[in-house]
């Protein structure tokens, strides 16, 4: 069992001069799952990037059951053993979930040459390959059909394919609810089981401590503490990935929330979606929305700024009863939505941070005369947001926001609705895919603008979060809100458990 | 399972094009009896076998989200190419098709070898190719028209097993078109690469080469419309092909072949094909105005695409995750 299938020795890797990994060595045992953790740029892709043959080391060594191991290109690593299953998933929709597992290596019928697939072959290989990671569905679905759990999986099969000896996990459960994440990790401990070592990189510390038997920490290209995972705690990682206590992650409220309500939503209900939610949002109020995903949390953001509809209940934002919303008028009455997924819905990836972050409120900055854009304004203004923040960044203007980090990228969302004015903000998982350095300056802005008045709504996967941040927590469950709990009566186990409803909790 | 409403226009929704036809096809046989006589049907495959062969081609192109715009002028260039070696060069007419082939195979290899190697957008490599091969045609023939010899008339007219030739060609290149794309690795791998080239790259598949193939299979396919045409005209005529290329994509988009690429079938660029000539058949057997042609057709597209987006909304509004089931 503690064969070591993997070994890396002394690895040093840098780019233009900077050192990016520094005399990296450990450990990889056969039938073990080690997790690799450390904030963004801490060198876990780079690492990867060695060990699949896409960069190569400036030194040091890699062994492969013992053997001498450095791969020129993909291709030559995969096919050593070392499986890859990425967090962006490489699946295409419109095609067959057997036909994505052998897209480029189709089992082919005699002649070969006239490149005709051997339909039964592909049928009885791909049904044993879903068999494996437990994926119950017919190899002939269109992988558009499938729920992202059962996407996941079929990356995971697609891995599986050449029998790797090594499987590299890169934040595999972002899109996945917790059941389909437990079913995920169910099949992480079987490939275990087959004696294959797992490289396990995650954000997500608790599914690190749940799932791994080892841990190695990187900060700045160093390891700075690797070991028995049950040597460690949350907090141990957290301060060896920040090198700074767990203690100073939230900041504290100066100001207590008034009392004036911001938003009040009386008995909302929509069919199929949420269930008479009735709540106050209060000015300056840090709330927070728990659940699992699926619960409706997201949903119920989206009615609030008008992107759906709703058919029964009534929403008040000022004490003004607000009819037939939309997000422009949303966006009117001092309301901004930071959405999950900010590659695709919060940001224009290839225009510059001036660009992106002067999206909501440039119609404030135009002249009085035909709207001509003061320029010189508008640049002043966005530096001063930007300081703010603390973004950190090359060109303000030039600089394409996609090549900023997640954290960064979230603060020039941030930035984009401040700078429009917002006054209540909604959120929604507003550190996902952020770096934990980066996380606190987001926390500590936030509540600057709570202390200040401004109002928001945080939904968060992550308890620990909502708990060091809100004043007050929602917990949702099948789009009905199931308990509203006060800063002072904070009671983990009690949240989750009202988060999973009538489940019983295991 | 009980059919309810939304299963019942689910189902409308997914075979729309083919309700469409039957449509138009319902509404021309109660306009006019004669519309629907086994010969007018030949007659309308015979009609638009070039548009739907060039359409099959384009098809390929489309699934990997590029575009083809010189397939009318390489319908021209090879025609041309044709009438000048049976008449100047008094080549046999074999030869002449042999030639076309190997024209249109030429222009296409050209318009991929941009695309796929140097990284150039199909829009304007295709619109590049439209000029120069429409120029070259009339270079070589000096904008004269050519008649050519009866040998060339009989291709279209003749039958086997009383099926003209234009239609025979038509089936064997629809076949042929289906089980590459249904069949092969090539095919499933096109789809692939119109769905998400970057992923198929990463996948593995060699991404130039798939794109270089659709533009040989685009021109290859224009010039076997461009014989057919010339075969059914007996002349080279300066205009031949002539905005060709907008009947062939309305066809193969019609034939439910996304512009996004990732989506389209061979059958489906004949269906197309024939749905535009079955609404200027049955206009033409109803004697209505033929400037009401093209309005009625561009009408019938619209509709079609409509469809056809409603139909992707609803789906996806389907796919949404249910929260909760409410009982009552």
């Amino acid at each position: 069992m503690t064969q070591p299938v993997l070994e890396f020795g002394h690895i040093d890797k840098s780019f233009f001069g900077a050192k990016v990994l520094k005399n990296i060595s450990f450990v990889v045992p056969s039938g073990t799952i080690v997790g690799l953790v450390g904030e963004n740029g801490a060198g876990k892709s780079t690492l990867m990037n060695i060990l699949s043959g896409i960069l190569p080391a400036d030194a040091g060594w890699m062994k492969l059951n013992g053997i001498s191991f450095a791969p020129h290109r993909p291709s030559e690593s995969a096919l050593a053993g070392i499986a890859h299953v990425h967090q962006e998933l490489n699946l295409f929709p419109n095609l067959s979930a057997a036909e994505n597992l052998f897209i480029a290596d189709f089992p082919k019928q005699r002649p070969e040459s006239l490149s005709l697939i051997d339909r039964g072959s592909l049928q009885s290989r791909a049904t044993e390959l879903l068999k494996q990671v437990n994926l119950d569905v017919d190899p002939g679905t269109l992988v558009e059909k499938l729920s992202p759990g059962q996407k996941q999986l079929l990356e995971i099969a697609k891995a599986l394919k050449g029998d790797p000896l090594v499987v590299a996990f890169d934040e595999p459960t972002t899109s996945l609810t917790q059941p389909e994440a437990d079913q995920l990790f169910i099949i992480i401990r079987q490939l275990k089981e087959q004696g294959i070592g797992v490289i396990y990189i995650s954000h997500n510390l608790g599914d690190v401590m749940r799932l791994c038997d080892q841990v190695v920490v990187l900060r700045d290209g160093e390891i700075q503490g690797a070991g028995d995972s049950e040597n460690f705690t949350i907090p141990d990682l957290i301060q060896l990935m920040v090198g700074r206590e767990l203690e100073t992650l939230f900041p504290e409220r100066r100001n207590a929330p008034q009392d004036e309500a911001v938003i009040q939503m009386h008995s909302l209900s929509q069919p199929g979606v949420v269930h008479d939610v009735t709540f106050t949002l209060r000015r300056g109020e840090i709330l927070g929305i728990s659940g699992l995903m699926g619960s409706g949390r997201t949903e119920l953001a989206r009615i609030l700024f008008g992107l759906d509809s709703y058919n029964q209940g009534q929403i008040l934002v000022e004490g003004e009863v607000v009819s037939a919303l939309a997000p422009r008028k949303c966006v009117d009455l001092g309301m901004a939505f930071l959405t999950e997924d900010r590659k695709l819905e919060g940001l224009l990836p290839s225009a510059g941070i001036v660009e992106n972050m002067t999206l909501v409120g440039l119609e404030r900055f135009g002249s009085r005369f035909l709207g001509v854009l003061k320029r010189a304004t508008l640049k002043d203004k966005v530096e001063e947001v930007v300081r703010e923040l603390s973004v950190d960044y090359r060109n303000i203007e030039l600089q394409s926001v996609q090549t900023l980090s997640g954290g960064n990228q979230q603060k020039v969302v941030l930035g984009k609705w401040l700078l429009g004015g917002s006054r209540i903000l909604l959120l929604d998982e507003p550190t996902r895919g952020v770096d934990v350095g980066a996380r606190y300056e987001i926390y500590e802005k936030l509540v600057e603008l709570a202390d200040e008045g401004v109002s928001m709504i945080v939904i968060s996967s992550d308890l620990e979060e909502l708990v060091g941040l809100c004043d007050r927590i929602l917990v949702m469950s099948r789009g009905e809100i199931r308990a509203s709990v006060d800063r002072q009566d904070f009671d983990r186990k009690e949240m989750l458990q009202a988060a999973f409803g009538e489940e019983r909790l295991t | 399972m009980r059919l309810s409403g939304w299963n019942v226009s689910n189902l409308g929704l997914t075979y729309a094009p083919v309700l469409l036809y039957a449509g138009v096809i319902g509404t021309f046989g109660i306009l006019s009896p004669s519309f629907l006589s086994t010969e007018n049907f030949l007659n309308i495959f015979v009609q638009c076998s070039a548009v739907a062969i060039v359409a099959i081609g384009m098809t390929f192109v489309l699934l990997t989200a590029g575009i083809d715009l010189s397939v009318g002028s390489i319908m021209f260039l090879c025609s041309a190419i044709a009438g000048t070696s049976v008449l100047h060069g008094e080549f046999p007419v074999a030869l002449a098709l042999l030639f076309m082939v190997i024209g249109g195979l030429f222009c296409g290899a050209v318009n991929g070898y941009f695309v796929a190697r140097k990284g150039m957008a199909p829009f304007i490599v295709t619109l590049s190719m439209l000029f120069v091969a429409r120029g070259s045609g009339l270079w070589i023939t000096q904008t004269r028209s050519m008649n050519l010899p009866d040998t060339f008339r009989q291709l279209a007219t003749t039958r086997l097993l009383g099926i003209p030739v234009p239609v025979l060609v038509l089936a064997v290149v629809v076949i042929t078109a289906h089980l590459i794309l249904t069949r092969t690795v090539f095919g499933r791998q096109l789809y692939a690469v119109g769905n998400n080239p970057h992923a198929a790259e990463r996948a593995g598949i060699d991404v130039p080469n798939t794109l270089m193939a659709v533009y040989i299979i685009s021109g290859a396919c224009a010039s076997i419309g461009g014989m057919i045409t010339l075969a059914q005209l007996a002349a080279v005529s300066p205009n031949l092909g002539q905005g060709r290329e907008l009947d062939v994509i309305a066809a193969a988009v019609l034939g439910g072949a996304s512009l996004f690429g990732g989506r389209g079938t061979a059958f489906g660029a004949v269906l197309g094909a024939v749905l535009v000539e079955t609404v200027r058949n049955g206009m033409n057997v109803i004697d209505a105005d033929p400037y009401v042609y093209p309005v009625i057709i561009g009408l019938i597209i619209f509709a079609a695409v409509l469809l056809d987006s409603t139909r992707h909304r609803q789906l996806a509004k389907l796919r949404r995750r249910k929260i909760r089931t409410e009982t009552s």
